[in-house]
């Protein structure tokens, strides 16, 4: 009789179990919980057929062009290629109309992030986009990504047809080392919700910046990185990688090509997720050490683009300081620093 | 006295039976529960993970393990700088090399880069030990058209291929011929191999170059898509003399024509009559490709080898036959598909016919030296 008892005790839970299963299932499936993990696998989404090359098969339509001299003595004084065989890209080295003939029949969209976290940087934001409207990606479809913990502080600026602007909530940081320390992981998750469906290439670019003359089509690419322009005259043992072996930015001494800045990097979204997610990997492991990278992100940034080589890089006409005379080798600055003093009295 | 001594002991028996018989029943109970809350745990952990849910695939494996698959079979497949899995650039270990100086650029006597973006391999703008690394886990496949009497030219294309071509990656040879029992058995290195496949041939040696493309075209989609990354189609009747590496893989390449690399469009041997879908007019090229030697990806070759081939029937249709036949078709796609790639004229050279110049540090394919007219009547 106790064993009976036990018997339809152990047969009632089955079936109450049973039950709160199929419940669970049930409600499940109709509450449309999209939980997205925290160490994100690369989505389904990415192992899609890409519509298009990057070097597309499409014709070009013929444009009137000069013959390209194959044995012309340029005064190039700028390295034009990687010993990888990427393009550096700078004033003189390609062709603006015919790269827009490649690329204009695409109707790529453009995205371009830019981090207003903190007081100090929702400043810049009206000036990064009046000039960003004046220069950047002229005739292209453009989304515009600002990251800010005040959304009420983002100016509304005039846009142009086809360019669209989205605000993204961020938290605000505690300290400015910490903020920037995220940077990776927002960018990821963002591409992960979002940028993915809506643009095909996705630029980072620092906010306290603003572009001085065209950033077009040559800056396409699947991965691009682009040269501090504080270290493209210095040997590479004076590059500040980060030295300490413990850190997962460690770059040892006889290792660096060139030393990239954090202000500006992107490519093909799906690289660019790629990227961030392997950066912001290595900051959380170095977090969970104890340990912070000589030059926070720029040091992981560095380390990544050692071992996962961009297919095209920059040259400093992409990201320069203004504080520093312009050297004749650079032809056309396009994009620098916002002096910081007239910033402060411009607000 | 006496009397009530036994009466507390026995009263108490029962007590302490009932106290154990009870204690008993109770951890038997307990037990019996923690069984229960055992079996159904593992029973309904089970079940979750069996019934399939909502979301087309819940990864249990790590992230990692996703990336290292290339996706062959999608023709419309992206193609950035040789990494076929769409969603990773291969990484590249730890490796000493001497540092890229921004401002020394690696050659001034050439362009080392066409104003689309495309490299122009010549020897010092490449490091070998790097590409090699990008491009470790590729399949090289390589075709040559050894019809009638070519097939002569195979030993020693084939043998110096072993030496200099693509050393360390898998290479396949595809050899056309209609003479299958005339190709030499040479002796290769680990995971190359050669595969001959036997097609018909023409009359006329014009034809039969003209047949590479459809022939090409034919194969890439039967065959080359499974078993290759990228395709090189060559001219037999050469031989390498130097390293060609994965320096020259890209999604499109072409080389420059030697007897062209420093002529002036309007010079270029172009197809000129506007009747010809080959036509290019005089104030239009970039370059003077050579039809000995194209390649890329295997769906970027198959488009152009399809786009030329196409061409060509249009062409026999209206009765007209390019000046230089598959080459004029090849120059004229290269025209509006710009290669991804230019190889320099030390992939292409003749060394009977043209004065080396300094500006080539390596002469890598050249052609042998034949009779042209007794090989092409035979």
């Amino acid at each position: 009789m106790h064993c009976l008892r036990l018997a339809l005790g152990l047969g009632f839970c089955l079936l109450l179990g049973i039950t709160l299963c199929s419940l669970w299932m049930y409600v499940e499936n109709w509450l449309l919980v999209s939980y997205i993990p925290y160490y994100l696998p690369c989505p389904e989404i990415f192992n899609m057929k890409l519509q298009y090359e990057e070097e597309p098969s499409q014709p070009v339509a013929q444009s009137q062009y000069p013959q390209p001299k194959l044995l012309e003595q340029k005064p190039t004084e700028l390295l034009t290629l990687t010993p990888w065989l990427a393009p550096i890209v700078s004033e003189g080295t390609f062709n603006a109309e015919l790269l827009h003939h490649i690329y204009q029949p695409l109707n790529l969209t453009i995205g371009l992030t830019a981090f207003a976290v903190g007081n100090r940087y929702t400043r810049f934001v009206q000036h990064f986009l009046e000039s960003a409207e004046r220069f950047f990606m002229q005739g292209y479809r453009v989304h515009y990504y600002i990251f800010t913990h005040d959304p009420q502080a983002i100016p509304q600026v005039p846009l142009g047809p086809g360019r669209r602007l989205s605000v993204i909530p961020v938290p605000g940081p505690s300290q400015w080392e910490e903020a920037s320390m995220r940077r990776m992981e927002a960018i990821s998750v963002h591409i992960a919700k979002r940028a993915h469906r809506e643009v095909d290439y996705l630029f980072c670019l620092d906010v306290d910046m603003a572009f001085r003359n065209p950033w077009g089509p040559e800056t396409l690419g699947d991965l691009v990185a682009a040269i501090h322009p504080d270290y493209f005259t210095v040997p590479r043992h004076q590059f500040p990688y980060e030295r300490r072996p413990v850190s997962t930015a460690f770059v040892a001494d006889g290792e660096g090509d060139f030393y990239y800045g954090r202000a500006v990097f992107g490519g093909r979204v799906a690289r660019v997720y790629e990227f961030t997610r392997g950066c912001h990997m290595g900051i959380l492991a170095d977090k969970a050490n104890g340990i912070m990278a000589a030059c926070q992100e720029e040091s992981h940034l560095n380390r990544r683009f050692l071992s996962h080589k961009p297919s095209k890089v920059l040259s400093p006409e992409y990201l320069w300081d203004d504080r520093k005379p312009q050297p004749p080798s650079l032809k056309l600055i396009r994009f620098s620093t916002l002096n910081k003093d007239t910033a402060r009295l411009r607000s | 006295m006496a009397e009530p001594s036994p009466a507390p002991t026995r009263s108490n028996e029962p007590a302490s039976t009932k106290a154990t018989y009870f204690w008993g029943n109770r951890t038997k109970s307990c037990l019996c529960l923690i069984l229960l809350f055992a079996v159904l745990l593992g029973f309904y952990s089970n079940v979750f993970s069996l019934i399939p849910r909502r979301q087309t695939e819940k990864s249990q494996s790590s992230p990692e393990a996703h990336h290292v698959q290339g996706q062959r079979e999608s023709l419309t497949l992206s193609e950035g700088d040789g990494h076929l899995d769409s969603c990773r650039i291969p990484e590249v270990p730890r490796l000493l090399y001497p540092k890229a100086q921004l401002l020394k650029p690696s050659r001034v006597d050439v362009l080392v880069m066409t104003p689309w973006f495309a490299p122009v391999v010549w020897e010092g703008t490449f490091d070998s030990a790097l590409l090699d690394v990008q491009f470790r886990n590729t399949t090289i496949g390589l075709t040559v058209f050894a019809i009638k009497k070519y097939v002569v030219f195979l030993r020693l294309f084939l043998e110096t291929a072993e030496k200099y071509f693509m050393v360390g990656h898998k290479v396949i040879y595809y050899v056309f011929t209609d003479r299958p029992a005339d190709v030499p058995q040479i002796a290769l290195q680990d995971g190359r191999q050669v595969v001959v496949l036997h097609v018909g041939n023409y009359r006329r040696w014009q034809d039969i170059s003209m047949h590479r493309m459809e022939m090409i075209s034919n194969f890439s989609r039967q065959r080359f898509l499974r078993e290759v990354d990228y395709l090189v189609c060559l001219y037999v009747d050469m031989k390498f003399s130097d390293h060609v590496g994965v320096e020259i893989l890209a999604p499109l390449f072409g080389t420059l024509h030697p007897g062209f690399y420093a002529a002036d469009r309007q010079s270029f041997t172009y197809e000129r009559r506007p009747l010809s879908r080959a036509y290019i007019p005089r104030d239009e090229g970039d370059f003077y490709y050579a039809g000995g030697f194209f390649g890329g990806s295997v769906p970027e070759v198959y488009r152009l080898t399809t786009a030329c081939h196409q061409a060509m029937t249009a062409d026999q249709a209206q009765g007209i036959e390019a000046v230089w036949h598959d080459e004029s078709h090849l120059n004229r796609y290269l025209l509006s598909h710009k290669p991804s790639k230019v190889l320099s004229p030390e992939y292409l050279w003749d060394e009977q016919m043209l004065q080396r110049p300094p500006l080539l540090r390596k002469l890598r394919y050249v052609a042998v030296p034949m009779n042209h007219t007794e090989i092409r009547s035979r």
